[in-house]
């Protein structure tokens, strides 16, 4: 099979717009659950909005990924990065589905009307103290995950693109 | 002793957070699935009648002439669920108007018609020095704490929570369809004259008890008063009570119909945050506004766990 060695451009495009919109919302969720701050409330009523685009954006993503070609990884990478690679794709999906959809349950659960420019968004859950409880902590310790995670990726995407430069780095980047 | 080390980590000028906030609240004795603040209280629902009075400055739908359902929450001030309530300092009345709705309009008032400080670090301050024992010189030391000295010399607690009158005490605008703002305070004033009888005045619940056999021979009612700002008032500062000369609107009547213990109500599932506004409100600059919606969230987060984790560890033993 011949597969291509770069990620199609709609999958590159969605990528880094996806890290920008995700890194921005989990700083400004690290940062507003602790401040008093007047700006605190503007910062989650955006987070609340980008939030509920990043679910719709992810959702978008899978499709596309399971509808295109996407590169293999080179033969000289040995097959226990293979592996962690697979899983550290598999546990970015999981994680980008976990955000958003804990975010959107904890208000459900917590009673709060939830609208995206004006159109109130459907009710999913009853108000309950103890799933409000479940999908907060959710929300709290995916985002450590989550944030592991991109550590680890950057840090072999540094290493693919710096020290290896096998093309790995360069197939979600360009041509 | 956490108050010791809070009083020295915070005589810097670190800025207090929701979990510092928090962690102060609840003090020591954690009491596990119970609120950081207000702790002790019950759940009572009911409907709102709103008069429609209000309804040229807002186009919020609770304020629109009808008949519109409650879910609230009666309490007293302080963090410990079994502190007996006929001696707190603070009664609390918070209705979550609409609920399950978009135009769900949440408010949290407490006796007192004004704070005795106008922003959360020196709020913060002034629950350190409760704590350490030195309100007196809290107080000389912040004038601005003169109005809530004032209403607290000649304050008489009465004998049931159906007879107190209770502030929204930070501003907020009302909002018409033409986006104009009118800046508010609101209070919920007492409909009745029956002054009550506390059958057990050492029981922890007095007052509790007081209002369940209450209810038994009718709702309980209270008239929803609105006070405009005039361009003399400062909607930011919450420590400086508007004159009485300032236009009263009756917004309508809470009619109070049933009430339960907090476990497993209603009641407890919300947390009474002042920002839940709907279309036709918005909160004033006042910094105490988003220091609550903060601390509130921080709150809710801790005992929503703890109560999880109750179910989880109750399902196992099953
Ligand atoms: C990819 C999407 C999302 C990311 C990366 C994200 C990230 C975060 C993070 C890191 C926090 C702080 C958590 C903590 O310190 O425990 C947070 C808090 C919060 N998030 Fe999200 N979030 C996302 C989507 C959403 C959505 C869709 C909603 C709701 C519609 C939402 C509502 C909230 C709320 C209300 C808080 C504050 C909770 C509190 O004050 O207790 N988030 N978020
Ligand atoms: C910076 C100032 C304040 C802080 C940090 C603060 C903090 C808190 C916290 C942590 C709770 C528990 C929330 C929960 O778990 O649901 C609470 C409850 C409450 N607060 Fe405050 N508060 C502040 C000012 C006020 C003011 C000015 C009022 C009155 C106008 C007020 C009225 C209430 C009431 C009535 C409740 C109980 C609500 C219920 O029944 O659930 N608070 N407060």
């Amino acid at each position: 099979m011949n597969k291509p060695h770069t990620y199609p451009l709609s999958m590159r495009v969605v990528h880094w717009l996806m890290a920008a919109l995700v890194l921005s919302l989990l700083f400004a969720g690290l940062t507003m659950v602790k401040s008093l701050g007047p700006w605190q409330q503007q910062l989650l009523a955006w987070h609340k909005v980008m939030g509920v685009i990043a679910l719709l954006a992810i959702v978008i993503r899978l499709i596309i990924r399971l509808r295109s070609e996407t590169p293999k990884l080179p033969d000289t990478v040995p097959k226990m990065q293979q592996l962690a690679a697979k899983l550290t794709q598999f546990g970015f999906y999981v994680l980008l589905f976990v955000m958003p959809l804990s975010g959107y349950l904890m208000q459900n659960a917590a009673g709060r009307p939830l609208s995206l420019f004006g159109l109130p968004l459907p009710t999913l859950l009853n108000t309950d103290l103890a799933l409000y409880g479940l999908f907060r902590e959710m929300h709290g310790w995916a985002a450590l995950l989550l944030v592991l995670l991109i550590v680890v990726h950057i840090l072999a995407a540094l290493y693919h693109g710096l020290i290896q430069r096998d093309g790995v780095f360069r197939s979600m980047v360009r041509k | 002793m956490a108050a010791a080390v809070y009083a020295v980590h915070f005589s810097g000028r670190a800025p207090v957070s929701a979990q510092d906030f928090v962690n102060l609240q609840q003090g020591s004795q954690i009491q596990a699935g119970f609120r950081r603040a207000h702790a002790n209280g019950f759940c009572i629902s009911g409907e709102f009648q709103a008069s429609g009075e209000l309804a040229a400055y807002s186009s919020a739908k609770a304020l629109q002439h009808g008949s519109y359902p409650f879910i609230g929450r009666i309490s007293i001030a302080g963090s410990n669920p079994t502190a007996p309530d006929l001696r707190a300092p603070v009664r609390s009345l918070a209705l979550t108007i609409l609920p399950d709705t978009v135009h769900q309009w949440r408010t949290a008032m407490n006796t007192p018609p004004v704070m005795a400080v106008a922003t959360p670090e020196k709020f913060f301050q002034q629950l350190l020095a409760i704590q350490t024992n030195t309100v007196p010189q809290f107080f000389a030391d912040h004038p601005e704490t003169a109005h809530f000295l004032e209403w607290r010399s000649h304050y008489q607690p009465t004998q049931s929570y159906a007879t107190e009158r209770y502030h929204s005490i930070n501003a907020f605008y009302l909002v018409d369809q033409q986006g104009k703002q009118q800046a508010v305070r609101w209070a919920a004033v007492p409909l009745t004259d029956d002054a009550g009888v506390i059958a057990d005045e050492e029981a922890p619940d007095a007052l509790q008890q007081e209002f369940f056999r209450r209810l038994q021979q009718g709702p309980v009612r209270f008239d929803v008063q609105f006070t405009l700002a005039t361009a003399n008032d400062n909607p930011a500062d919450a420590t400086i009570p508007w004159p009485e000369t300032n236009p009263q609107l009756s917004a309508g009547t809470i009619v109070i119909e049933q009430a339960s213990v907090q476990e497993g109500g209603a009641c407890n599932a919300l947390n009474f945050d002042p920002l839940v506004l709907p279309v036709g409100f918005a909160p004033s600059a006042d910094p105490i506004l988003r220091a609550r919606a903060a601390a509130y969230a921080e709150s809710h987060r801790r005992r929503a766990r703890e109560v999880l984790m109750q179910q989880v560890a109750g399902g196992a033993d099953e």
